[in-house]
């Protein structure tokens, strides 16, 4: 028994996935906020002051390197909602795992 | 396109047994697998007999401690990883492409390299009985007994890299079938109307690669101690076994899942089949095979209630693993609720379907028992858990298998078994593996421990543990009887047709055996259980093959050539893994031959340019 | 609407999909989700024994941040010109295409080369003591122990103290985990010189067969971002003690 109305068609693989394109001068922007953000990362790690609270902001410098590589180098901003699912999966669930061993073994071992 | 010439030439249409080395054909690979599945499931059986015999009286002295430990090492590793893992493969290669609706899989040289690699990693572990020593540290290999220090051998070493090259088999098949069931699915087969086994599978396929890189990381630290003398598991450095522990479940719990979704999957196609109606709350079902794999990932350790984790640990993993219960459970009332005023024919693909619902909820009420930290600090590690894996594993995972093959068996080869003989075979199955398991929740809970290999006629566990030998034994000659009745049926069976059962899926549409090309002419889907559907409307949906006419089907559909690089990377990773535990310039060798396959491999096309056949 | 499928086609590339997505993109993807998983357990291991190690050398006693940091930079902008070379080869420049592969090759291999330099530094630690002066001297443990062989009257006593994968937990845990993001790297470096290669034979590399640099692509650039986790959590939070 017939449950959705619509039929799901074949597609062929087409650049039609593609909902728009970076220029070489995005890509040189992107380098060049990267290398910055390394750049200040190294510099909080020598400010002492910050103690253990180098740790938050070096975790948000870090993810925002590992976003900008990921939407923009590798794409995923301007490619299909799939291949993003794949992968931000793979990595919800590497953090989860390395969270819940951190966890397990400063508190319980 | 570019083409790189060799001195063996490419195989066209190559027949015998190079035509199977070289093969690249979903149902000639899942062929194979089955049968050296089920072959090397005999060989984990003589295991197990020899358990057995071992422990069907007090005090004896029939196998020595060492051989013992090698004997539950090598039934448990041989069950899990060579039995039922490939026997699920053996479906996944020869029926999904056929309930999709495809003509092969989407990397068909990659499920050749999947089997032979598989293979590769078979014969390494079994080898291990008659080349250095078989391991003896338990299927799940605990630290530090599997250190340098206590485990000196190389027994171990062999575990490892069998394990290594068993993980990358499953990895590449877990990679093949996930873009297989989300990208090559006919026209109008959306998620929710593709066939629950597939949906299961597609489940498998992703708990697979997320699962063993964990898996294959321990293995690495343990071989790195082993081998390179770090302090992965190493006390005095500082070390700690409870790692490998975690690292180990976080792996091991997921693969339960893996055993057991393909044979839920395999019983939800068998119950509508012959109740003659669909499955009750599809939507339902697959949503709790999602839960199942979601939560699968939350409640790896309770395996470890009894390590010293602590009260919030366990309390925490005792509920994870409470929960998870429910969307098993809820799977279970939707195969009653199936059978519910169906047209119910109770043949033997059905008995052992229903087998595996009765079974498997055995299991699973040991399960929840097992669930409680509380009274788990008792069961853990006596016989009571090896009732509960065999009620699940046995019961569940064979008994759905099992199912699977007598429902496909016709399909795989256009002939019909014995149903007389299937009936008895099951029932024989059945009694013995409930005298052979049961008794175990009593010795179990009498405090009977895992691994022993004897124990002394004082505490009083001598009777039972001869009433399961007996039903160890019922169990073997069961199994000859199923060897003979599949044998009858493989070469001498009444011809089958198309669709012995009137079925419901795609797979029964075409004829038995398939052809090579499997589809003449790829369906377009309109509904679930599209087949039953079609048979109902009298209709036969199906798009044309662009300039085919029935008589030059065989002309105009093109499919991929066989290769042998496949075999010949997976001969080079086995050699590799042999240098691994004797000496580092074999597993060199071993890894240039991989590599240059490998590159072969790739510079190959799918297709090199045939000539226009002349007739 | 339905369309008439094409029979199985000689190159999977055309072949039409459910998604539309191309079946090795999106194997590729599948694969850099799991290898995410690979990635964890070793970083766990990592800081599961972080701090827990029974004898120095320490992470504070041999990381060399500024260096490290260089060797980041290089992998970082070797990303770039992976970019940048599949952008040349889509708008059909292979002489650009090829220039950019080979630089992001290079930077690899430099990187690479940072990776032995380190390793071996590390290996061949050593830890000196002046002996003018020890009360007034701050030492360590372990430089206390060192510094005893100064009764023998020198001036300054040198010891070596390397670390490796067996010296203790964190020789172990940091080898194994940058040394198999270094074996990732490596296979990048060849798959890229493979490609770089293969553009020299004619119709080798192709705007039309740019899918074939996509993947390298993807895999490159997902290394890339491995090291930018393990530069923070590894190098960046090495001063720290550890969880417990």
């Amino acid at each position: 028994m017939s449950q959705e109305q619509e039929t799901v068609v074949f597609q062929k693989p087409s650049d039609a996935v593609h909902t728009g394109h970076p220029t070489p001068m995005t890509y040189f922007t992107v380098a060049v906020v990267l290398a910055g953000i390394t750049g200040i990362e190294v510099a909080v790690f020598y400010v002492n002051w910050l103690s253990y609270g180098i740790i938050p902001v070096l975790t948000i410098l870090s993810v925002i390197k590992f976003a900008l590589v990921g939407m923009y180098y590798m794409h995923l901003k301007y490619d299909a909602r799939l291949f993003s699912t794949f992968f931000v999966c793979g990595v919800a669930l590497a953090t989860a795992v390395v969270f819940a061993l951190i966890t397990l073994f400063s508190f319980f071992v | 396109m570019a083409t790189l010439t060799f001195p063996i030439p490419r195989p066209i249409h190559p027949t015998g047994v190079w035509g199977w080395i070289t093969t690249i054909d979903h149902k000639r690979i899942g062929i194979l697998y089955g049968i050296t599945a089920f072959v090397l499931f005999l060989t984990g059986g003589i295991e197990a007999l020899l358990i057995r015999v071992q422990l069907a009286a007090p005090d004896q002295d029939i196998v020595t401690p060492e051989v013992f430990n090698q004997l539950f090492t090598m039934h448990g590793t041989t069950m899990i990883f060579l039995a039922i893992m490939p026997m699920g493969a053996a479906f996944f290669n020869f029926i999904i492409p056929l309930q999709i609706g495809a003509r092969d899989v989407a990397f068909p040289r990659l499920n050749a390299f999947s089997y032979w690699t598989f293979l590769a990693g078979a014969l390494m572990l079994k080898l291990s009985w008659v080349l250095g020593a078989a391991p003896n540290a338990g299927w799940f290999a605990y630290s530090p007994l599997t250190g340098l220090a206590a485990n000196p051998g190389h027994g171990v070493d062999y575990w490892i890299v069998s394990l290594m090259l068993l993980g990358i088999a499953s990895l590449a098949a877990g990679f093949n079938f996930l873009v297989t069931i989300v990208n090559m699915r006919a026209p109008g087969m959306s998620l929710m109307r593709m066939p629950i086994f597939t949906w299961m599978t597609l489940l498998t396929a992703i708990l697979i690669v997320l699962a063993f890189p964990v898996i294959t990381v321990a293995l690495i630290e343990l071989m790195f101690d082993r081998t390179f003398g770090t302090n992965f598991f190493v006390v005095s450095a500082g070390g700690n076994p409870i790692l490998w522990q975690h690292l180990f479940w976080v792996f091991g719990h997921p693969e339960v899942y893996i055993l057991i979704l393909p044979a839920m999957g395999i019983v939800a196609e068998i119950i509508p089949t012959f109740s003659k109606k669909p499955l009750f709350g599809y939507p339902v079902v697959v949503l709790s095979g999602v839960t199942i794999s979601f939560l699968g990932w939350m409640v790896w350790s309770h395996h470890m209630f009894t390590v010293g984790l602590g009260p919030v640990a366990n309390s925490v993993f005792t509920v994870t693993t409470l929960i998870i219960a429910i969307p098993t459970g809820v799977k279970i009332f939707n195969w009653l609720g199936t059978m519910w005023k169906g047209s119910i024919l109770l043949n033997t693909p059905m008995l052992f379907a229903l087998g595996f619902v009765g079974m498997f909820t055995i299991g699973g009420l040991s399960g929840v028992m097992h669930a409680s930290a509380a009274s788990d600090a008792q069961q853990q590690d006596t016989y009571f858990i090896v009732a509960h894996i065999h009620y699940v594993l046995f019961g569940g995972a064979i008994f759905g298998l099992m199912a699977g093959i007598y429902y496909w068996i016709p399909k795989v080869t256009g002939r019909m078994f014995n149903e007389a003989v299937g009936k008895f075979n099951f029932w024989l199955l059945f009694i013995g593996m409930n005298i052979a398991f049961f008794p175990m929740h009593f010795t179990g809970l009498d405090g009977m421990p895992r691994r022993i290999y004897t124990y002394s006629s004082e505490m009083g566990w001598s009777f039972w543990n001869g009433v399961s030998t007996v039903g160890a034994f019922l169990v073997a000659v069961s199994m000859l009887i199923f060897v003979y009745n599949i044998a009858k049926c493989w070469l001498r069976g009444e011809p089958a047709g198309d669709d012995p059962w009137d079925a419901r899926t795609l797979e029964w549409s075409i004829p038995s055996p398939p052809p090579e090309y499997n589809f003449v002419e790829i369906p377009v889907v309109q509904d679930r259980d599209d087949w039953w559907a079609q048979k109902r409307r009298q209709v036969r949906r199906a798009v044309p093959v662009a300039g085919g006419s029935e008589d030059g089907v065989e002309h105009s559909i093109h499919m991929p050539q066989a290769s042998y690089w496949p075999f010949l990377v997976s001969i080079g990773l086995f050699i590799g893994a042999y240098g691994l535990i004797f000496n580092f310039a074999v597993a060199a060798l071993g890894g240039v031959l991989a590599m240059i396959s490998t590159y072969a491999w790739s510079f190959e096309p799918v297709n090199e340019p045939e000539e226009t056949p002349s007739h | 609407m339905e369309q008439a499928i094409p029979p199985a086609a000689h190159g999977a590339e055309h072949e039409a999909t459910t998604t539309g997505l191309n079946h090795r993109k999106l194997l590729m993807w599948a694969f850099l989700g799991s290898d995410c998983l690979f990635f964890a357990a070793l970083i766990a291991s990592y800081l599961v024994y972080k701090g827990r190690s029974v004898v120095g050398p320490f992470p504070q006693d041999v990381f060399d941040i500024p260096v490290t940091s260089v060797s980041t930079f290089v992998l970082l902008i070797s990303s770039m010109s992976m970019v940048l070379a599949y952008s040349a080869l889509t708008r059909g420049s292979l002489k650009v295409f090829r220039i950019w592969i080979l630089s992001t090759a290079l930077m690899g291999m430099t990187f690479l080369a940072f990776q032995v330099f380190e390793f071996r530094t590390f290996a061949t630690h050593k830890i000196e003591v002046e002996c003018a002066g020890l009360e007034v001297q701050e030492l360590t443990a372990i430089e206390q122990k060192v510094a005893e062989g100064c009764a023998a009257g020198v001036e300054k006593v040198v010891e070596q103290h390397g670390l490796t994968p067996k010296t203790n937990l964190f020789g172990s845990t940091f080898f194994t985990l940058t040394g198999f993001h270094g074996a990732h790297v490596t296979i990048g470096v060849i798959w890229l010189l493979s490609l770089f290669l293969y553009s020299f034979r004619r119709g080798g590399v192709t705007p039309e067969r740019h899918l074939d640099v996509d993947l390298a692509a993807l895999y490159w650039h997902f290394v890339d971002v491995v090291w930018i986790v393990i530069f923070t959590v590894v190098y960046l939070f090495g001063v720290f003690e550890g969880f417990q």
